[in-house]
């Protein structure tokens, strides 16, 4: 299934920055800068779905004691770790022209930046234990316990007085040229293929590591060759 | 418009293609990774498999 999640995000993020590039207009407000929104919507949304998705995995791998749950968490938590610092770099490369600066501490971007702390605290606690089920119980907890953080990224913008902006796409009206929408979600749609990608890609390492003990695994062919 | 154009993105050429050419970075350096991992576990248990015939 890799090499089909692959191919087509390859195939999206070719058509997706082209329409950013070629097809969306320049933007009255902001000139083209606002082209860097075209990376840093779909890496921040997607940091944030990745994030509950790993918990979800977690949270199942704590609850019926399922291995390949809670490897497919810890296959999911370093994309989800890069996606969250894209998700700031490129903000901070927005932030700097737009606002005059890199960083602020505003409630959107801190949240986001404890995002990024919460997936690299999961690879850390899962790292510093050495049995693997172990490990996946106590990430698993921190996990869980973090998802919380996901809603208060998501609603931040609406519950505080914030420099970030509010959602531009809405379910009724949005306030966007059709060619910027249509940018935004074949960007997205590539970003979530890649991730699919990789972290399958991921899962099968992991899957190979934990399990290297068992019969199936030196029968495999690729190992006899 | 040229290509010169293009690329200066009306001033904001260091903010934008930082922004694109870091997630390119990214990508990049996640896929070399995963690829490295796996043939990394590979060539182990092709070992532990040798290991076991003698």
């Amino acid at each position: 299934m890799v090499p089909w999640f692959a191919c087509s995000a390859a195939i999206m993020f070719v058509a997706g920055l082209y329409i950013s590039f070629f097809v969306a207009p320049t933007d009255i407000q902001q000139g083209e800068a606002y082209r860097i929104m075209f990376i840093h919507v779909p890496a921040s949304i997607l940091s944030m779905f990745i994030y509950l998705v790993m918990a979800g995995y977690a949270a199942l791998g704590l609850i019926f004691n399922t291995r390949l749950s809670s490897m497919m968490a810890s296959a999911l938590a370093p994309t989800g770790a890069l996606l969250a610092f894209l998700s700031l770099w490129t903000g901070a490369l927005w932030g700097k022209p737009m606002w005059g600066a890199w960083w602020v501490w505003d409630a959107r971007l801190t949240s986001e930046l404890i995002l990024l702390f919460l997936y690299l605290g999961f690879i850390a606690l899962h790292a510093s234990i050495d049995d693997p089920r172990r490990a996946d119980r106590a990430s698993a907890l921190l996990a869980i316990i973090g998802s919380v953080n996901v809603p208060i990224i998501y609603f931040s913008v609406q519950w505080w007085n914030t420099l970030h902006q509010g959602a531009s796409v809405k379910f009724t009206g949005t306030s966007m040229h059709v060619a910027m929408q249509q940018g935004m979600y074949t960007m997205m749609l590539a970003v979530w293929l890649y991730a699919i990608a990789v972290s399958l890609l991921r899962v099968r390492s992991i899957i190979l590591e934990r399990e290297s003990k068992t019969q199936w695994v030196s029968e495999l062919m690729e190992i006899k060759r | 418009m040229n290509w010169g154009e293009f690329f200066a993105m009306n001033g904001y050429a260091w903010y934008i293609w930082g922004s694109f050419g870091m997630a390119l970075l990214v990508f990049i350096v996640e896929i070399v990774m995963v690829r490295h991992r796996r043939t990394l576990i590979l060539q182990q248990l092709h070992l532990m498999g040798n290991a076991e015939d003698l």
